[in-house]
This record gives C-alpha cells, sequence and structure tokens, in this order.
C-alpha cells in the first residue's frame, strides 16, 4: 500500500515540464479536501500535474494491477505457471480489431463521443476468448485444462494470421497499428482512465473472493471436486472476469507484454505461492511495477517516448533473472 | 458412524463399462477392502463415491443418496485419499491439511479460527506438528501421505475413501500408514472402503475383502475366505501359496515356477 502510493508520487513528480519535483507532494496535499497549503505551484503547472501526469500514472496502475491478476489468476485455474493473461486470445483479439479500425476504415468515428478503436479491439478480445473457451471446452468436456490452453494457442495464430495479412496489405498503416500494439499509456486521460475503472474494479473484486478456489484447484480438478469445489464454475468464473478486465486495459493501452507473466512470479517468490497472498499482493505490486516502468519510458528518450511494453520487458526480464537465481542461491 | 450402501453401481467410460451393477453393504465402522487385477473396477468405484467419476445406480450413506446432496455436504461425509495424489511443492503442510475444511467454508468466506485450530489439532494427533511450517516439496513420501490422511481427517468425514493409499511407500511407512488409518478407525468410528493391491495388507487391516474382476464382484467376504490359492490364481492369473500364520494371520507368497 505503502509502495503504490510512493510509487504514484514518484510518477507525477517526473516528466520533462512542469513544476519542479518536489513541489508536487506539496500541491497534491494541497488538493486534497480541507487542506490548504502553500505549494508554490502555478495553475498552469498544476494542469500538467493533474491532467497530464495523474491520468497516466493513475492509468499505468490500473493495467499493471490488472494484467498482473489476471496473470495470477489464469496461472491458477490453468495449473500452469507459463500462462500469462493473453493465453486465450485476449490480446490477438484485441489486436486484430485495432488493426481491422485502422486499417480498414481509417478516420472512422473521429468526431464520435467514442474513440471506436478501443471498443472494438475489447469486443474482439472478449470474443476471441469466448470462441476458445466454446472450442476448447467442447473437446476436452471441461475435464482438461491442455485443450483449452491448445485451443489458445490455436486461435492465437490464427488470429495473427489475418492480423498480418490485413497488414501486409495496408502497410501504409504499419506504423500506426504498431504504435497501438506496443502499448501506451503515454496518451492517457482521465476518460480513459473512466473507461476501465470499472472492468478493472469488478475483476479484482471476483478475483480477489476466489483466491481460496485458487489455492484448492492447486492440488488438481479431480480432488478439488471432492473438496466440494465446484471446479467447471469457479474455472469459467475466473477466466470471464481475468479476460474481461485484460480486454478492457488492452484496448486503452494496448499490448503491454511481460507483466502478467512476471509480477505473479516475483510475487510468488517474495512471498510464497499460496493464492491468498498472491492475489492481492499482484494487485499492488502489479501497479506499482508499471507505474515504475513508465518512468524511464519518458525520461530515456525524453521528449520522444518508448513503449512501455518495451521497458517492460526490458526492466523487468534482467530483475526477474536476478531475483530467480538470489532464490536460489539463498535455498 | 455412517454405512453406506451401493446399490446396482454402474461406471461406464464411453462405451466400455468398468463397474457392472455393483452391490452391496459396508456397515458402521467397518473397513471393506476392494481387490483385484488392474483394470477391475476397484478405482471407478471408490471415485463414484467421492463424485469424480459419473456413475448410474447409486450410493446411499446412512440411507440418503450422496448424489441428491450438494457437493459441500458430499465432500464433507466422504474424504477421497487418492492414488497418487497431486501435492503442490510450494504449499506448506498446515496449507495442504487446510483444504480439508473446504466444505464447511462459504463460497466467498475464508477459514475461521475454529478451523484452523482443528486443523492444528489433526497435525498435532498425528504427530505431524513439526511438518507444518516446512514446503510439501521438501517432505519424504510417507510425511507427504500423512499429510494427505491429516487433510482427509480435517474434513470431519465419517468415510474414508482409500484408494491404493500407500503404493508408493515403503514397507514400514506402508505400515506405519495403514496402522494411523486403523487407529483413527478406532478412535473416531470411521468406515473405511479401500483399494490395495497388497493381498497381505488387504487381508491384515480389512474386516472384509471384495474381490473384483472386470468390474464383476466374484468374491466376497472375510478375508480367508477370499484370499485362497485357487480363487487368486482363477482371477490374478498367478501361482501363489497362502499361508496362515497361528495369529490368524494370512501371508500370500507368490511361487516362481521350477527351472530345473
Amino acid at each position: 500500500m505503502i509502495a503504490v502510493v510512493l510509487s504514484v508520487l514518484l510518477g507525477a513528480m517526473i516528466g520533462p515540464a512542469g513544476p519542479v519535483w518536489w513541489r508536487v507532494p506539496l500541491a497534491l496535499i494541497d488538493h486534497l479536501p480541507m487542506i490548504s497549503i502553500d505549494s508554490g505551484v502555478s495553475e498552469r503547472e498544476w494542469a500538467i500535474i493533474w491532467n497530464i501526469r495523474m491520468p497516466r500514472v493513475v492509468l499505468a496502475g490500473l493495467v499493471g494491477a490488472m494484467l498482473s491478476v489476471g496473470g495470477a489468476s489464469y496461472q491458477g485455474v490453468f495449473r500452469n505457471p507459463l500462462v500469462d493473461p493473453y493465453l486465450l486470445g485476449a490480446a490477438a483479439g484485441a489486436g486484430l480489431g485495432a488493426t481491422l479500425m485502422i486499417a480498414i476504415w481509417p478516420g472512422v468515428g473521429a468526431d464520435w463521443p467514442v474513440d471506436p478503436v478501443p471498443a472494438v479491439a475489447f469486443v474482439f478480445a472478449l470474443g476471441s476468448v469466448a470462441i476458445t473457451y466454446l472450442v476448447g471446452a467442447s473437446f476436452g468436456g471441461m475435464r482438461t485444462t491442455s485443450t483449452l490452453v491448445l485451443a489458445g494457442v490455436a486461435m492465437v495464430s490464427l488470429l495473427t494470421a489475418i492480423q498480418t495479412f490485413v497488414l501486409q496489405r495496408n502497410s501504409d498503416v504499419v506504423r500506426e497499428v504498431y504504435s497501438w500494439i506496443l502499448g501506451r499509456v503515454s496518451t492517457a486521460r482521465w476518460d480513459d482512465v473512466r473507461l476501465v475503472l470499472p472492468y478493472v474494479t469488478v475483476s479484482g473484486i471476483v478475483l480477489f473472493f476466489h483466491r481460496r478456489h485458487l489455492d484448492l484447484l492447486r492440488v488438481g480438478d479431480d480432488e478439488a471436486v471432492t473438496l466440494g469445489v465446484p471446479v467447471t464454475r469457479v474455472r469459467l468464473i475466473v477466466v470471464i472476469f481475468a479476460t474481461l478486465g485484460t480486454a478492457a486495459v488492452v484496448a486503452v493501452s494496448g499490448l503491454i507484454g511481460f507483466v502478467g507473466l512476471v509480477v505473479p512470479h516475483m510475487v510468488r517468490l517474495i512471498a510464497g505461492a499460496s493464492y491468498r497472498r498472491v492475489v492481492p499482493l499482484t494487485i499492488a505490486f502489479g501497479a506499482v511495477f508499471l507505474i515504475l516502468a513508465d518512468i524511464p519510458g519518458r525520461m530515456l528518450t525524453a521528449p520522444a517516448e518508448l513503449p512501455i511494453g518495451v521497458v517492460t520487458a526490458f526492466v523487468g526480464a534482467p530483475f526477474f533473472i536476478v531475483l530467480l537465481r538470489t532464490r536460489e542461491i539463498s535455498r | 458412524m455412517s454405512s453406506i450402501e451401493f446399490r446396482d453401481l454402474t461406471v461406464k467410460f464411453g462405451r466400455r463399462t468398468v463397474v457392472h451393477g455393483f452391490t452391496d453393504i459396508v456397515s458402521s465402522g467397518e473397513w471393506l477392502g476392494l481387490i483385484g487385477p488392474n483394470g477391475a473396477g476397484k478405482s471407478s468405484i471408490l471415485r463414484a463415491i467421492v463424485g469424480v467419476v459419473a456413475s448410474s445406480g447409486d450410493v446411499l450413506v446412512d440411507g440418503s443418496s450422496m448424489t441428491l446432496r450438494s457437493r459441500s455436504r458430499r465432500a464433507a461425509i466422504a474424504a477421497y485419499v487418492p492414488q497418487d495424489p497431486l501435492m503442490p511443492s510450494d504449499m506448506s503442510g498446515f496449507e495442504y491439511a487446510m483444504l480439508g475444511r473446504a466444505p464447511y467454508v462459504g463460497y466467498f468466506g475464508t477459514e475461521s479460527r475454529h478451523d484452523r485450530a482443528m486443523v492444528g489439532d489433526v497435525l498435532d494427533r498425528l504427530e505431524l506438528s513439526e511438518f507444518a511450517d516446512r514446503k510439501l516439496g521438501q517432505l519424504s513420501g510417507g510425511e507427504r501421505q500423512r499429510l494427505v490422511i491429516a487433510r482427509a481427517l480435517a474434513t470431519e468425514a465419517p468415510i474414508l475413501v482409500l484408494d491404493e493409499p500407500t503404493s508408493a511407500l515403503d514397507i514400514g511407512h506402508q505400515q506405519q500408514a495403514l496402522e494411523l488409518v486403523a487407529r483413527l478407525r478406532n478412535d473416531h468410528g470411521l468406515t473405511v472402503i479401500s483399494a490395495m493391491h497388497d493381498l497381505t495388507l488387504a487381508g491384515l487391516y480389512s474386516d472384509r475383502l471384495t474381490l473384483l474382476h472386470e468390474g464383476v464382484v466374484v468374491a466376497s467376504g472375510l478375508p480367508e475366505e477370499v484370499l485362497r490359492a485357487e480363487t487368486l490364481a482363477e482371477f490374478y492369473g498367478v501361482r501363489v501359496t497362502v499361508h496362515r500364520e497361528p495369529d490368524g494371520t494370512i501371508v500370500v507368497i507368490p511361487r516362481r515356477d521350477a527351472f530345473n
């Protein structure tokens, strides 16, 4: 909790334009209800903090939390540590949806109240996962998770192939599509936050209340059944809500890889594998991770921006390897 | 104390029937041992009791059908000890035994202080307290098997369903685990149904044995009635000598054909 607050502050303090860093916390405190202190921050500087940096930080936090808890939940219901929240096609579906919108109907909805690209990406993400689930479940009889995983692999390949085909026929939009796919929170506005907040909140709460079931599933479907767990229903509920939140964040932030896989494992290395601890901790840790990962993205190549997906992998992978190694030694 | 009655229990996998109309009554506090060659249907009967495989016919506990009860009620009636339990290596012994309290926790609930105390007490009684904080991956096969029994006991189920509970253990740990079950059965009046490969151990611990062959009961009765050389030769296709110790223990000894 403290780490979340600190990382939010840090995220708000750093940027190419705006006031001196130490005035930012003062300004934030000044704007709390019923507190008034002299922060020395001008109206214009406050606008930078509140309308440019804060939505970006909050969105990064929401996206990081959602992808991480989604990844942990997927790993739980599929009993597979290599699974990420994109497993069943959420990312590939969103990518295809966005590609189609950008390539085939460019500029459609420029004057609409809602940007149609994330909306279509969201629908495609949900649709892809639904198809994968129905196909996988109809062959596997819900008993084996491996048919579901394989159906996901097939679905992702199919969607990626279609996307590649569309891109190849419309090579003029490749750059635009890729900048969408690589993921960004840099253009975040409060509207984006408002868009994903309900999905992330509902998903987070539902997944939080299934942490005990995820622990029970660790001993296998059969034994979980003998312990009174409605295995099929639990798996369906967890997949639905993890997907809903993932699809929402992917729709606004693009495909930020690595977070859903690595954050849950970092948490496990630190706090143990019980989902009672993993689920709440991944929510907090994922938020911190992505807020921090967003900072070098705007610093290193300023004033240009580095895609956050590049940063998460670039920073996360070595950190993860170091963590694995120290853990191995301490054993 | 609970009796269990099988009425025409039939288990099918696809078109193949693996249990044909199994009918039996296990009285309260009795230990029924299911024996028979691989594929005889022992495990399927046990798995049908706990609802892991679909079955037709009926399993009644104290006169009322298992299938009519809720999932968690069923879990609180019959505890299952599988042949090859999946034990996550990074789960602690206490966490593992605590899973046995699942039937008593509401869908969105968490274990109460009572549940934790109860699990602590079970670990105490089975002399497993030292493993409470250890990871399952660091424990030996025998220690893990005792934790599985602890988990079953934590469900407070009056019926214990054991599927080859000791097949992965050495002879000392087999005996230790079975003695533990026998003691718990006496202390708590548990009804036990087990499938076992080792015929000597099956005869030693069970009150009654049922020999299955291709899903059909071919012999049932006291151990000395079922464990007969001719019967075993017919259904297992083995040459054995059945020896009877002075204290009544039946020992099944495999024989070799003489080569010279």
